[in-house]
């Protein structure tokens, strides 16, 4: 059976609380999910109380103030820091978002900053997402043809054609909307998750490509994409506000109209 | 010890190359289901009001009958492929999931053939 409460090793433990800043103008309350594989304890919550006058806009800056002020432990992925490649993707307060884009204005005045959910976590916020990246490797997300290429220029799309790629190529794979899925949490061992079915889409939507029926082949199956159920938490977590959703949707259809 | 790559279990058994048959017909169910839940809503009312032999008259009356042997095909078929769906989800013991969808299959098909018998049984004394 799927399960529904957390196994014993991995329930959260109450964690260190640590001391504010003296001469704090505005305190930020930040409570973070620790957990080191090698405590060999359970997770943690620890609460970090920083000055809001001191620290960046945004949440990602939070953490970083906390990182380098308070305790380099603290393990986080990121990079850009401007919502292009996709590293700090966490649960903040309940919800999947970038870190990096997400303004602490927009909580007021407490944090609760976990992992992305139902992922296996490997430290603090940093998730193991080689399943994730071998369900995307598993589209073959290249274009695929049997025309080859004009010798003289690349293969030529209209802008009309370009244009059914808007909203499709700019997933940046951050996994936010995989993993704010229930199906994705149940059955992410052959569900193949919103994320990579909007690539799937994407191959399947370019004009250039000739593998389309393949491609449709290869996902017509009760698990790697009937696992939707169109709840849209993937739509309504997105934080480029893309709709994987809707692409779900749009192969679906053409699974349903190819044999009509 | 497990040494599969992790791109060989996102391919896992591969494509099984159905689904959009089962998403299309519980679609069309649910589709139709909705004027003929209505219309049940209808005839339970009226079941309330009149007697045994004016029911049955009335049930034996060939759109009454149609609407009635629809609704049960169309209700059933639903329920079979939205109870699959909630097994599939939530059911990973392969043995468990397999005999909870025999239980649902038979189970269905015994109740539609039931009402199947008993409405014939209504329009034949009716």
């Amino acid at each position: 059976m799927v399960q529904f409460n957390l196994p014993p090793h991995s329930r959260i433990k109450p964690g260190k609380t640590w001391p504010a800043p003296q001469d704090a103008k505005r305190l930020l309350t930040v409570r973070v999910y620790r957990w080191d594989p090698e405590d060999h304890d359970n997770p943690r919550l620890d609460t970090f109380l920083i000055d809001r006058e001191q620290c960046g806009a945004m949440v990602l800056d939070a953490l970083i103030r906390i990182k380098n002020q308070i305790d380099p432990s603290l393990t986080f992925r990121r990079s850009c820091r401007e919502g292009v490649c996709g590293s700090c993707a966490m649960n903040i307060n309940g919800r999947n978002a970038l870190a990096c884009t997400k303004a602490i204005e927009d909580y007021g005045d407490t944090l609760t900053i976990h992992p992305l959910p139902h992922q296996s976590v490997l430290k603090d916020l940093v998730t193991d997402m080689t399943l994730f990246y071998a369900q995307y490797a598993s589209i073959q997300p290249w274009l695929k043809t049997l025309t080859p290429a004009p010798s003289d220029r690349e293969r030529l799309q209209s802008p009309e054609e370009r244009a059914l790629l808007d909203d499709l190529y700019d997933c940046i794979l951050c996994a936010c909307c995989s993993t704010a899925c229930p199906s994705y949490w149940w059955n992410s061992d052959r569900y193949l998750g919103p994320a990579t079915l909007l690539q799937a889409y994407r191959w399947i939507a370019d004009s250039r490509d000739e593998a389309t029926g393949e491609r449709l082949d290869a996902l017509e199956d009760p698990f790697k994409l009937y696992r939707c159920h169109t709840i849209m938490n993937c739509t309504d977590t997105c934080p480029k506000g893309l709709n994987p959703a809707k692409a779900i949707a749009e192969i679906k259809k053409l699974l349903a109209l190819r044999q009509e | 010890m497990e040494f599969r790559t992790a791109l060989g279990k996102a391919i896992g058994l591969g494509s099984a190359h159905t689904g959009s048959g089962h998403w299309w017909m519980q679609r069309l169910t649910a589709i139709a289901l909705i004027p003929l839940s209505l219309w049940m809503i209808w005839f339970l009312n009226r079941l309330v009001a009149l007697d045994h032999t004016a029911m049955s008259t009335w049930v034996a009356h060939p759109w009454n009958s149609t609407f009635l042997l629809a609704y049960v095909c169309a209700a059933c078929y639903h329920a079979q492929l939205g109870l699959k769906e909630v097994i599939v989800d939530y059911v990973h013991h392969t043995a468990a999931r397999v005999c909870s969808l025999i239980v649902i299959w038979l189970g269905l098909l015994f109740l539609l053939l039931l009402a199947f018998a008993s409405i014939v049984r209504i329009i034949a004394n009716g």
